[in-house]
C-alpha cells in the first residue's frame, strides 16, 4: 500500500522535475561525496527515482519501444554514473584522514520508560489459592489473575544520582485496582573510595531474590522461604543503603541498608500482621531508639570458576524490632549460592545451566503477649525458630526456551502455638519458560505442594508477561 | 551522624574531573567486544593494557553482566562502548555496579565507538512489531573498514587526554594504522571487486555494512527480523529467492545457529560460511588485519567457485 503511495508520488514529481534537474541532484550528491560516506543509500535512491521516472511518463502516450530504449539509456547512463562513482569512492577512501560524518541528532529522551504486564491463569485442587501462593505477585484466584503491571521510570538524574521508580499496579480477586509506589530510590554515580548510596523505598539486599522484581524470577510464584521470612510483598521499606566495592581482584562487595522496621513490607518486624507469626496481640510500637530501625547487612563474592563457569556466593543478616512486645527482636540470617554456566558460544545467551539455592533462619524474640484468640491467654516470652530453603536449577535449552525445577521446603519449631503460617511445608516445581523475544514470556508451570496435617496439592499456573519501552539490563 | 556528615562531604567532592594518568602506568582498557579490543591495541600498543568483556565467540547482544566485568569495569580508565544499542541489554548494569565515573559518558575515558559513524537501517519508527531493531540504527558497523578509521581515530584522540605523556606514541601508532589500513584497503576492494554486485545471505542483519562498501549485496537473513529466530516458512522464502538471484553463499557467525543455514545450503547448493566479525573467534584471527584479510578472502574464495 505504501510503496502504491511512493510510485504515485514520484509520478507526480516527474511532471515538475524536469530531467536537466535530476541531473543536478546527481552531480549535488557527487559534490557532496566526500562527506557523505553512506552512498549506497543515494546510489539507490537516485536508480529509484529514475526509473520511476520513466515509469511515470509511460502516462505521457509515446509508443513502447522508444519508452524502451529511452529508459534503456538512462539505465545506461547511471550504469556508467554508478561506476564513476564508485571508483571515485574507491578512490577517495584511501585518503586519510576521513572527514567526520554529519553529526545526527541525539536519541532517547532523558529517562527510561517502560511497562511490565503479568497475566496469570492458576487452578489447582486447593480451592483457596491464597494458601498455597503466598506472594503478592502470584496467583490468587483459581481462573485469571493479574497481579502485577508495573510502570518503571528510570534515568540519570544528573551527573551525581540516577533514579529509579517502580509503580506497581494490580487486580484484585473481586477486580478492584490497587496501585503501591513498590520502588523509588536515588543512587548516586560516583562517590569516591568505591562507595555507593542508594536511598529511598526499595527491595533490600538479602540474598538473591529479595532484590530482584518478580519478572525476572526463574519461576512464576515466590519461594515458601522468602514468603515466610519477609511476607508476599518481599522485605522492602524506606530507608537507605551504602555499599562498597572492595578493592580485590575478584568480586566482593559489602552492602548495609538501614531502614524502617514497620509495615506490612517488614513482616518479620514492626508488622500489623505479625500476630499470623507469634499468635499473639500485635503491640503498637514505634521508634524509640536507633536500635528499632532495621539493619540488613550483607556480603557478596563472585569468582570465575572457567572461562564458562560462574560462582556467586552470599551471606545476609537483617535485624531489627518486632512488635510482639516492647523489647522484642527478630535477627534472620541468610545465605545464598549462585552458579551459572554459559556455553562460549552461545546465542542469544543459550544454551545455559544455572543453579540458585538460599536458605534462611529466623529467631522471632516473642515477648509474653495476649493471644490474639483467646484474650484470657497470655502466652509466655519464648524464641520462635523457622528456617527454610529453596533449590531452583534452569536449563536454557536452545535460543529462548528454558526448563525449570525447583525444590524447597520451610519449617517452623513448636512454640506455645504454632499459626498456619509457621507450619512445615514443602514444595516441587517444574516449569517450561518460552521467550518468544526478550520482551515476552509464556510460562506453564506445575506444583506439587505438600502440608502435612492439610494434605497435597496439585497446581498449574500459566503465565503470560510482557515488556513494552526501554530494553531492560540483566542484573547476573 | 559524623558518618552522614562524612558522607555528604564526599558527595560535595569534585567528581569526574579527569586525572591524567601518570607516564608510567599502563592505561586500563576495556572494550565491551573483541573488535574494539583490536583496535585499542593497535592505537595503544605497550602503553595501553586491553581486556574484552565480551568473548569473542559470544553474541554481543547477549553478554551476562558477570560480577567480574564489574571489577574490570571499576578499575578501567578507559572504556570502549559500539554506544549504538549493541550492549543495552547488559553494559548499563554493570556501569552502575562498577561506580567508576571515569567512564561517566562525555568523560574522555568513555569512548562510545559510534559517535561519528553514519549508521544504515536507522529505523523511521520505533516499533518493535519489527523486530529487536535498535533506534539508533545497525550497531554492526566496524566491518566496514573506512568506519574503522573514524573510531580508531577517536580511540588516539581521547587516549592521548587521558594520558597525555603518551600522546605522541598514540599519533604514530594511529598514522602507523592508517597508512597499513589505506594499503590494506585497496587490496581487499581489489580481491572481492570482480564479485561487485554479488548476492550472499546471512544470518542475522550483521553484514550490511561490508556488504555496502564492497558493492556485495545481502538478498536475504535467515532471521525474518532481528533477533527472531528463523521460521519454516521464512526459510522457504529464502530459498526462493537464493534460487531465483543465483545466491551460493551463506555468512553465519560462531554463535549462530550453522545447522539452519546447512539446511538453507543444502537445497540452494550454496555453502556455509563461517565468518566472524571479533577477532579470536576463529583461528589465526587475533589482530584486525588478520580479521579482515581471513574475511575478505573467505568471502572472496567462495564467491570465486561460485562463479
Amino acid at each position: 500500500m505504501s510503496g502504491g503511495i511512493t510510485a504515485v508520488s514520484l509520478r507526480a514529481h516527474a511532471f515538475y522535475l524536469p530531467r536537466a534537474s535530476l541531473g543536478s541532484v546527481a552531480s549535488l550528491a557527487l559534490g557532496h561525496w566526500s562527506q557523505v560516506a553512506c552512498t549506497g543509500v543515494v546510489m539507490k535512491t537516485l536508480l529509484t527515482l529514475l526509473v520511476l521516472t520513466g515509469v511515470g511518463s509511460l502516462s505521457a502516450q509515446t509508443p513502447v519501444d522508444s519508452i524502451v530504449r529511452r529508459q534503456q539509456r538512462t539505465l545506461d547512463s547511471l550504469t556508467r554514473a554508478l561506476d564513476a562513482m564508485g571508483a571515485r569512492l574507491d578512490s577517495l577512501s584511501s585518503a586519510a584522514p576521513t572527514p567526520p560524518a554529519p553529526s545526527r541528532p541525539a536519541t532517547g529522551a532523558y529517562m527510561n520508560a517502560s511497562f511490565v504486564g503479568l497475566t496469570d491463569f492458576a487452578w489447582s485442587t486447593e480451592r483457596d489459592l491464597s494458601g498455597l501462593f503466598l506472594g503478592d505477585h502470584d496467583p490468587r484466584v483459581r481462573g485469571f489473575s493479574i497481579p502485577n503491571g508495573e510502570l518503571v521510570l528510570d534515568g540519570a538524574v544528573d551527573p551525581y544520582f540516577k533514579g529509579v521508580a517502580n509503580i506497581v499496579y494490580k487486580l484484585d480477586q473481586n477486580g478492584e485496582t490497587g496501585v503501591e509506589l513498590e520502588e523509588m530510590y536515588f543512587l548516586t554515580s560516583s562517590l569516591p573510595h568505591n562507595l555507593q548510596l542508594k536511598g529511598g523505598q526499595f527491595f533490600m539486599e538479602f540474598g538473591r531474590q529479595n532484590a530482584q522484581h518478580p519478572h525476572s524470577w526463574g519461576f512464576g510464584d515466590q519461594t515458601l522461604v522468602n514468603a515466610r521470612m519477609f511476607g508476599g510483598e518481599g522485605l522492602r521499606s524506606q530507608g537507605a543503603r551504602l555499599s562498597w566495592l572492595a578493592p580485590t581482584r575478584w568480586y566482593t562487595e559489602a552492602m548495609v541498608t538501614v531502614a524502617n522496621s514497620a509495615g506490612g513490607t517488614t513482616a518479620s518486624f514492626r508488622s500489623d500482621e505479625s500476630a499470623d507469626i507469634h499468635g499473639g496481640e500485635a503491640l503498637a510500637r514505634d521508634v524509640a531508639r536507633p536500635k528499632d530501625l532495621l539493619i540488613v547487612p550483607r556480603l557478596a563474592t563472585s569468582f570465575e570458576l572457567t572461562n564458562t563457569q560462574t560462582v556467586v556466593l552470599g551471606a545476609s543478616g537483617a535485624f531489627g524490632p518486632n512488635n510482639s512486645g516492647s523489647e522484642a527482636r527478630t535477627s534472620i540470617a541468610g545465605g545464598d549460592v549462585y552458579w551459572k554456566w554459559k556455553s562460549a558460544r552461545a546465542h542469544q545467551g543459550f544454551p545455559f545451566v544455572s543453579v540458585q539455592a538460599e536458605a534462611m533462619t529466623r529467631r522471632y524474640g516473642a515477648d509474653t503477649r495476649t493471644s490474639a484468640e483467646n484474650l484470657a491467654l497470655t502466652l509466655p516470652k519464648e524464641t520462635l525458630h523457622d528456617r527454610g530453603i529453596y533449590v531452583q536449577a534452569l536449563y536454557g535449552i536452545r535460543p529462548m526456551l528454558v526448563l525449570g525445577l525447583r525444590g524447597e521446603a520451610v519449617h517452623g519449631d513448636d512454640g506455645t502455638i504454632v499459626t498456619p503460617l509457621r507450619g512445615d511445608r514443602s514444595r516441587w516445581s517444574t516449569n517450561l519458560t518460552l521467550y518468544p523475544t526478550e520482551f515476552s514470556k509464556l510460562r506453564v508451570q506445575y506444583n506439587h505442594d505438600r502440608r502435612p496435617g492439610i494434605g497435597n496439592d496439585h497446581s498449574v499456573l500459566l503465565q503470560f508477561e510482557f515488556l513494552l519501552g526501554a530494553h531492560a539490563a540483566h542484573k547476573f | 551522624m559524623r558518618a552522614l556528615l562524612a558522607l555528604s562531604l564526599f558527595a560535595a567532592a569534585p567528581i569526574g574531573a579527569p586525572h591524567p594518568v601518570p607516564s608510567t602506568a599502563k592505561l586500563n582498557v576495556v572494550a565491551t567486544t573483541p573488535d574494539l579490543a583490536a583496535l585499542a591495541k593497535e592505537i595503544g600498543g605497550d602503553a595501553v593494557d586491553v581486556v574484552s568483556l565480551a568473548k569473542p565467540t559470544e553474541d554481543p547482544h547477549f553478554v551476562d553482566a558477570k560480577p567480574s566485568h564489574i571489577v574490570t569495569l571499576n578499575r578501567a580508565d578507559v572504556l570502549i562502548d559500539g554506544g549504538a544499542e549493541l550492549e543495552q541489554g547488559w553494559l548499563p548494569a554493570l556501569l552502575e555496579s562498577a561506580r567508576n565515573s571515569k567512564l561517566a559518558p562525555g568523560a574522555p575515558g568513555r569512548i562510545s565507538a559510534s559517535v561519528g559513524i553514519t549508521m544504515i537501517e536507522v529505523p523511521r519508527a520505533f516499533d518493535r512489531s519489527r523486530g529487536d531493531v535498535h533506534s539508533m540504527g545497525n550497531p554492526h558497523f566496524l566491518v566496514d573498514p573506512l568506519n574503522v578509521k573514524r573510531v580508531v581515530a577517536r580511540i588516539a584522540e581521547q587516549f592521548s587526554q587521558v594520558a597525555p605523556a603518551s600522546a605522541p606514541l598514540f599519533a604514530a601508532n594511529l598514522a602507523a594504522f592508517n597508512s597499513k589500513l589505506d594499503a590494506k584497503y585497496a587490496q581487499w576492494q581489489q580481491a572481492l571487486a570482480p564479485y561487485k554486485g554479488a548476492t550472499i545471505v546471512t544470518y542475522h542483519k550483521d553484514f550490511g555494512y561490508l556488504a555496502e562498501r564492497f558493492h556485495l549485496v545481502v538478498v536475504e537473513t535467515l532471521e525474518p527480523k532481528p533477533g527472531i529466530a528463523p521460521s519454516p516458512a521464512h526459510l522457504a522464502q529464502v530459498i526462493t529467492t537464493m534460487r531465483a538471484q543465483n545466491t551460493g553463499v551463506i555468512v553465519v557467525q560462531p554463535f549462530q545457529n550453522r545447522r539452519t543455514a546447512e539446511t538453507v545450503a543444502r537445497q540452494t547448493n550454496a555453502v556455509v560460511l563461517d565468518i566472524s566479525q571479533q577477532p579470536g573467534a576463529i583461528k589465526g584471527t587475533d589482530g584486525y588485519f588478520q580479521l579482515m584479510d581471513y574475511m575478505v578472502t573467505t568471502l572472496a574464495d567462495a564467491l570465486h567457485v561460485r562463479r
